[in-house]
């Protein structure tokens, strides 16, 4: 199993990356800027983001929206931003894949000239009615804000979430975005996928003629940053809810380094599925809880390793807490079973092999290959990144349980409803949102 | 080399054409039919089970029963708990997937081709032999509750709920799937084993393959695994959403107050048309244009020009009865007003003085049909697929002629769709949001005095 391409590099640095699938009549087009929330500074959290709105709203040599002529042409097109990246695509027919191109080269090249400070208002408008409806008007939708907060300190480019703090949105200056587009919207810090129904040199021509002429910038420099939590810390969010939930947070591996993939396998088995061992002894056993989660949280810098669990009616965070942690000192003594292992492996075959089957859009062929690109630098890495899972045992898992799970360095989160405090896990303090 | 010429938009090819995949179909002597498409560029098979059985067919009083029913089909069969029929899919990197729609029951499962005949084995013992266990279902159930109780939290949900209340009244399509708490109540084991007994019926039910997978291969697969399945008179009801068209809504402004919202949920729409409507191409053309894709007419003026909200689109659910025609947005609060009345205004227009013009009718019609293979893409979007025609007797050349079918739609027939779909006088408006806030832009608006709606939940 593998992704096979062609990876070339323009003079003006940008990486270039074609595969072909002949498969259907269409090509992905998919552009990533290594720049996300990450990126920002404190006081002006969300650039990254709605500086994402302002590349569909023109450019220089077409001026009157970016999604009108590909909507014309049968496209479907996105971007979106996280700490780590922006990333933008298109999938089209295999007629239209000079439009992708010129579309996307000139917003590259050639935004500032069409912007004004008129889109520039209503965009950040639109941002403040996505924060609202996202996360200010969804139930718990303030507690990954009080968590990042929690768990890295005020100068740590993951201490605020991509959508930003309001105020800092409200403070945003059109003055702001000249500087951000030259520092990183230029090709020495992008990755261009073609994937599809293409022929390798044909396309690379093609890119060639829309993408040489944009002159290089300077690269931004790396930035490293790490952090941990030296105590068991609980913190607590009143919302407008009914039930209420707990979340635990455990500093864990970045992206792609020893013990991420492990503790994504370990997310799994301990709490995804019927099958998993929290549902298994909360929801369908004791029933304490309605419903169970773990995430490994994968980012570029460092990762963060949750559980979320939601008590059901008439039991209590307290109860909820126990339950977890005995289930976590079940797995810390005596690590993973072999069916755990067997079900582990069997999954992670079965999603690699799937997330081979489309092309383009999020998570599609064309995204893979440029995370791996601008994540590890190489992209082919799908068939390492199958072998690292592969390669996990028993004993790997156990020891990445028993690193970074432990109950003296995590963040308790109890987010309650208004007014009743008493429900939050005892010695909580309020958590910090905005 | 030659730089690309900027003074114009590079031109774009004409459409390409697309066939769908074969349709081979057989039947099993218990009258279960199969359908099975070869899609074999990965080693990944879909299978899916439809019964033209949803929610629209819960007995009054019991709603909820049909997706209770599907949700206690992966709890258990034979000697294996609900614990191990979650392990068994998992082992083999699948699970049973279960949705409930107004019109359908649809089970699916994807899987690596290599574990294709574990994994319909499994299947098949789930759906056609569930444990039912009682006390699996008071578990159920009491998830289910829960549900109901989380969902007075999230404003989107309320607002859905309103609306269809408002909308259809007493007719099948006013409930969610869920059910309500009451009706949750009234169920027992008893209701679901009966249920499930005249509704999951090979007679009555079709099986789909999709993927690395031959005919020959399925439909052996199929008997022995649901072959065992034992054949019975159908006792499928007359569909009643069908039987029994909505009467007009009896209040066309209504709002579920939620003190503290940060937003409003706004839905605003009407009793549309069924999937059989001879009409359905020309309206999703003249959908497109009206909210339908981002440079519809009421994504640009809410989003685009008045920033008021992160997004707002229409949509056509057709179903099997005539479902409902919907624009749904959520909008800053102190703007509710202003984009109720500007929503109100393009539904008028479109209709009136400003009808859908030629170059939006080609450029919707470009978006709908350009880009069309992208969605059979993957084994379990080519089931899909297959299910739809299934579900409502479309012809196996469906979507081959999908392109052509689109492209026949002229101005004046889009035009007519507006005047003659499009009703300002039956649309009803649900909001959810904090009333303080609201309630004097809606006065100062002339949209008049809305009445308090508690959703049944």
């Amino acid at each position: 199993m593998k992704i096979p391409f062609t990876q070339h590099t323009l003079e003006n640095g940008l990486r270039v990356i074609i595969h072909e699938d002949r498969r259907l009549p269409m090509v992905a087009v998919n552009l990533w800027y290594h720049v996300g929330s990450k990126n920002e500074l404190p006081g002006r959290t969300g650039f990254a983001h709605l500086f994402e709105h302002l590349m569909f709203e023109g450019s220089q040599h077409y001026d009157k929206g970016y999604f009108h002529p590909l909507q014309e042409a049968g496209a479907a097109l996105n971007g979106s931003t996280n700490p780590d990246r922006t990333n933008y695509w298109e999938v089209v027919p295999t007629n239209a894949l000079d439009l992708a191109l010129w579309m996307e080269s000139d917003r590259m090249g050639y935004l500032l000239p069409a912007l004004t400070t008129q889109k520039f208002e209503t965009q950040r408008e639109v941002v403040l009615n996505e924060r609202r409806q996202n996360y200010e008007n969804r139930p718990y939708g303030l507690s990954a804000s009080a968590i990042v907060k929690a768990l890295f300190p005020s100068n740590h480019p993951y201490h605020w979430l991509t959508i930003g703090e309001t105020e800092d949105l409200k403070a945003a200056t059109f003055e702001d975005v000249r500087e951000f587009f030259s520092t990183y919207y230029h090709p020495a810090n992008a990755s261009l996928v073609v994937a599809g129904d293409v022929d390798t040199e044909d396309a690379l021509a093609r890119v060639r003629q829309h993408f040489d002429e944009i002159p290089p910038g300077p690269k931004p420099a790396p930035l490293d940053s790490t952090a941990e939590t030296t105590t068991e810390r609980r913190l607590l969010l009143e919302d407008r809810i009914e039930l209420p939930r707990l979340y635990l947070s455990w500093h864990s591996p970045a992206m792609f380094t020893d013990g991420d993939a492990e503790m994504d396998l370990v997310s799994d088995l301990f709490a995804n599925g019927k099958v998993s061992r929290l549902y298994k002894a909360l929801v369908y056993e004791r029933r304490i809880a309605s419903e169970v989660m773990a995430f490994q949280n994968s980012r570029e810098l460092t990762g963060f390793w949750q559980v979320v669990a939601t008590a059901a009616p008439g039991h209590s965070l307290v109860e909820l807490q126990q339950g977890i942690d005995e289930e976590l000192a079940k797995l810390t003594d005596s690590g993973p079973t072999e069916d755990e292992m067997q079900r582990g492996h069997a999954q992670i075959e079965a999603q690699f092999v799937y997330r081979l089957q489309t092309l383009g859009g999020f998570g599609g062929k064309a995204d893979q290959l440029n995370a791996y690109s601008v994540f590890v630098n190489d992209p082919g890495y799908f068939e390492r990144d199958m072998a690292r899972y592969a390669a996990i045992t028993q004993q790997d898992l156990h020891g990445a349980v028993r690193k970074y799970l432990r109950k003296d360095n995590r963040v308790l989160l109890s987010v309650v409803p208004k007014g009743k405090l008493s429900l939050a896990l005892p010695d909580s303090t309020p958590a910090v949102v905005s | 080399m030659t730089r690309a010429d900027r003074s114009r938009l590079p031109l774009v090819g004409p459409t390409l054409p697309f066939r769908f995949s074969r349709i081979n179909k057989d039947r099993l002597t218990n009258k279960l039919v199969l359908w099975s498409a070869e899609h074999r560029t990965l080693p990944v098979v879909t299978f899916m089970l439809v019964l033209p059985v949803g929610s629209a067919a819960d007995f009054e009083g019991y709603e909820g029963l049909a997706a209770m029913t599907g949700d206690m089909m992966d709890e258990g069969t034979g000697n294996l708990s609900a614990i191990d029929v979650n392990g068994a899919f998992a082992r083999i990197g699948a699970h049973l997937e279960t949705d409930v729609s107004a019109d359908a029951t649809m089970f699916t499962v994807t899987v690596l081709a290599k574990f294709a005949q574990q994994a319909l084995s499994l299947f098949a013992d789930c759906v056609i032999r569930p444990r039912m266990d009682v006390a699996d279902f008071d578990r159920i159930r009491q998830l289910r509750l829960t549900r109901l109780v989380q969902i007075r939290d999230m404003p989107s949900a309320i607002a859905d709920r309103a609306f269809m209340q408002v909308v259809y009244g007493t007719h099948p399509y006013a409930h969610m799937a869920l059910g309500t708490e009451e009706s949750l109540r009234q169920l027992s084991i008893d209701t679901v084993k009966m249920f499930h007994s005249r509704m999951y019926r090979a007679s009555n039910a079709t099986l789909i393959a999709s993927g690395d997978i031959a005919a020959e291969e399925f439909e052996r697969m199929a008997a022995d695994t649901f072959g065992t399945w034992v054949d019975g008179a159908p006792e499928i009801p007359e569909d009643a959403a069908i039987a029994a068209p909505p009467a007009a809504p009896v209040h066309r402004l209504v709002i579920v107050d939620k003190p503290g919202s940060a937003q409003s949920e706004i839905r605003i729409g009407e009793v549309g048309l069924s999937r059989d409507t001879p009409d359905y191409h020309p309206l999703i053309v003249l959908n497109m244009i009206l909210g339908g894709q981002f440079v519809s007419r009421i994504n640009m003026k809410l989003r685009q020009e008045k920033g008021l909200t992160y997004g707002a689109r229409t949509a056509f659910d057709f179903r099997r009865g005539r479902g409902p025609f919907v624009l749904q947005t959520s909008v800053q609060s102190d703007g509710t007003g202003e984009a109720i009345q500007a929503s109100l205004l393009e539904i008028h227009a479109i209709r009136t003085d400003r009808p859908p013009t030629g170059e939006e009718v080609e450029v919707a019609k470009a978006a709908l049909t350009r880009g069309y293979p992208r969605n059979f893409e993957t084994a379990e979007q080519i089931a899909r697929a297959m299910a739809q025609l299934v579900l409502y007797g479309l012809p196996d050349d469906y979507f081959d002629t999908f392109t052509s079918r689109i492209a026949d739609v002229t101005v004046d027939r889009a035009r007519q769709m507006a005047a003659t779909h499009l009703h300002p006088d039956r649309l009803a408006t649900a909001i959810v949001s904090d009333s303080s806030i609201v309630l004097p832009q809606l006065a100062a608006a002339g949209l008049g005095e809305p009445t308090p709606l508690l959703p049944r939940l």
